[in-house]
């Protein structure tokens, strides 16, 4: 498989000092990567990182061979990284079908965009099902989906999920990963971020845990869920 | 079992002709004045709705908007020497066009402001308006007011031709927000209305959209303050810069349904004739203005969205739990 994004001894941080220690991490096309780690292990300024709304002080981020650590958020969106974020971010009065449809609004093609809506529509039935309800009227994991949905509008390269299994119950959590996996046996390239790290990495083809800062461990995702010094570090293992 | 559209298309088409030949059916002069003003006020309530309602920035300044399309007719046609009849009806864009430059101004300062803010910025410029009416004598007549040319029609007649030219009004309002609703415009205007940051960020140019909507619903403001200008011949600052207009433009949009395309027609309907029952068999009073308090509480207290989303809402429910009762009756 070819790398899609590559970062290479990033380090980023905020006023106060560096989190990012120096990121060595390559996400491959086609893959989910799923990063876990605990509270402060620097997994949300590396999204941060990635999306361009934190520019790194020291290495690279390449995606698909270009650099990508100068830009804009705005011009990492164009080149295809969208990132569905942590809290919920659906319009709640508007419907279904238009918080969907909203996250194709930057493109002008119409039949592209109704084309989208069809293979959306086919992909999270939900969508179609539920379509003229209003956004607030559904659960907590029916709209992570509707949001799934509606960034996979934006037909992405690489499609960020930030923690998606936030404020879910178990059945649902279950509901959302399949829902994941489903999107990634679809062909699209996954980097997620989960604080949950048995259902992260249950479903991960390749597997990262942070730890200060740094990637502590990385391989492919049932690996690292079976290594015992991982598990007993950061799963809560006996 | 008839198509739903269909069915709606045909109760649309009896509507439209019922107001399209409703002079024919009550032609006595009483009627027709109360159909002026119910036609005047489904335009003004549907124009203040493509704004309040579409993009959830409630202006209480509207009334501004009227009364400057009001004298911006006036004076067009005292300065043209323009007389009597049909033809003032040819300068109404004209009065909506100067009220969009007006709108685009007032809106590119007030639309910097949100929410509680924007309110108080829009009441702000009406009362400007107002006062700048009143002590601007020698352009608009002052507290003496400004006279339009009078309207040769006689009896019966005399409403008739203003009926239909705020009937095209309301219509060229309705047009423009059903339009707005299903295009991709009027998306970018309720996601502004549902979280304006949120749509920033998903690429609804926000600024630009709110302003557009602004000038929209102001210009057809304007355009219905002049015809109004006309028909009751002669203008004063108090009467057509009147807060009362403008709240009652806000009050039959929350009563049919904020940011639908037929609730500020249902709220006008409901609204405007009743206000009229009340001056005519109690006397010109402000006694409508209990009403519309007494309403306004109402629709807080048990209709906060309006009265065609709660109808829906109701309706939808029934339905979803038709299938459940009928299923559960199954052996």
């Amino acid at each position: 498989m070819a790398a899609l994004l590559e970062l290479e001894g990033l380090v980023a941080g905020y006023g106060g000092g560096d989190i990012l220690l120096g990121i060595d991490l390559t996400v491959e096309e086609g893959s989910l990567t799923c990063i876990v780690g605990p509270n402060g292990a620097g997994k949300s300024t590396l999204l941060r990182v990635v999306s361009g709304l934190l520019k790194p002080t020291r290495g690279s981020v390449r995606f698909r061979r270009e650099s990508i650590a100068a830009l804009s958020p705005r011009a990492i969106l164009n080149r295809g990284i969208v990132q569905v974020p942590q809290e919920r971010s659906l319009f709640p009065t508007m419907t279904v079908w238009e918080n969907v449809r909203l996250g194709a609004y930057t493109v002008r093609d119409r039949g592209l965009v109704e084309r989208r809506l069809a293979a959306v529509g086919e992909t999270f039935p939900i969508v179609k099902e539920r379509r003229n309800e209003l956004a607030a009227s559904l659960s907590g994991g029916q709209q992570k989906i509707v949001e799934f949905a509606r960034a996979l509008m934006l037909d992405p390269t690489l499609l960020i999920l930030d923690e998606p299994s936030m404020g879910l119950d178990p059945k649902t959590r279950t509901t959302v990963f399949n829902t994941i996996r489903s999107m990634n046996d679809a062909g699209h390239t996954l980097l997620l971020v989960e604080q949950n790290a048995r259902s992260g990495l249950g479903i991960a083809t390749h597997g990262v845990v942070m730890e200060s800062g740094r990637v502590r461990l990385q391989g492919p995702g049932p690996e690292v869920l079976s290594n015992p010094e991982i598990g007993r570090l950061y799963l809560g293992a006996a | 079992m008839y198509d739903r559209r269909v069915l709606m298309l045909l109760g649309l088409v009896a509507v439209l002709a019922v107001a399209l030949l409703l002079p024919a059916i009550a032609p006595d002069s009483a009627t027709t004045n109360i159909a002026v003003f119910t036609v005047m006020y489904v335009g003004l309530a549907t124009a203040w709705n493509i704004m309040g309602g579409y993009t959830g920035y409630i202006s209480l300044g509207h009334a501004g908007f009227f009364g400057f399309g009001s004298y911006a007719l006036g004076l067009l046609l005292a300065k043209l020497g323009v007389a009597g009849g049909y033809e003032p009806f040819l300068f109404v864009p004209v009065a909506g066009v100067l009220t969009a430059v007006l709108a685009a101004v007032v809106g590119w300062f007030a639309l910097r402001t949100r929410a509680a803010t924007f309110v108080i910025v829009t009441i702000a410029f009406m009362f400007m308006l107002q006062l700048l009416a009143e002590n601007l004598t020698s352009l608009t007549g002052g507290g003496a007011g400004l006279a339009f040319p009078n309207p040769p029609w006689r009896g019966g007649f005399f409403n008739i031709p203003f009926y239909y030219a705020m009937l095209a009004l309301a219509l060229v309002g309705l047009a423009a927000s059903w339009w707005i609703r299903r295009s991709k415009f009027g998306l970018g205007l309720l996601a502004i209305r549902d979280d304006e940051d949120k749509a920033l960020a998903v690429g609804v140019p926000a600024g630009a959209f709110k302003l557009t909507a602004f000038v929209i619903s102001a210009a057809l403001v304007g355009m219905i303050g002049g015809v109004y200008g006309y028909y009751v011949t002669f203008i004063y600052p108090q009467f057509v810069v009147d807060p009362l207009i403008g709240i009652s433009m806000v009050l039959m949009v929350f009563l049919g349904g904020l940011g639908t395309l037929w609730g500020p027609v249902l709220g006008a309907l409901i609204l405007e004739p009743a206000q009229l029952w009340l001056a005519y068999n109690y006397g010109v009073s402000r006694l409508y203005l209990v009403l519309y308090s007494a309403v306004f509480l109402l629709v807080i207290l048990f209709m906060p969205r309006g009265i065609i989303p709660s109808a829906s809402e109701l309706i939808a429910r029934r339905r979803a739990r038709a299938p459940a009762t009928r299923a559960g009756a199954t052996p």
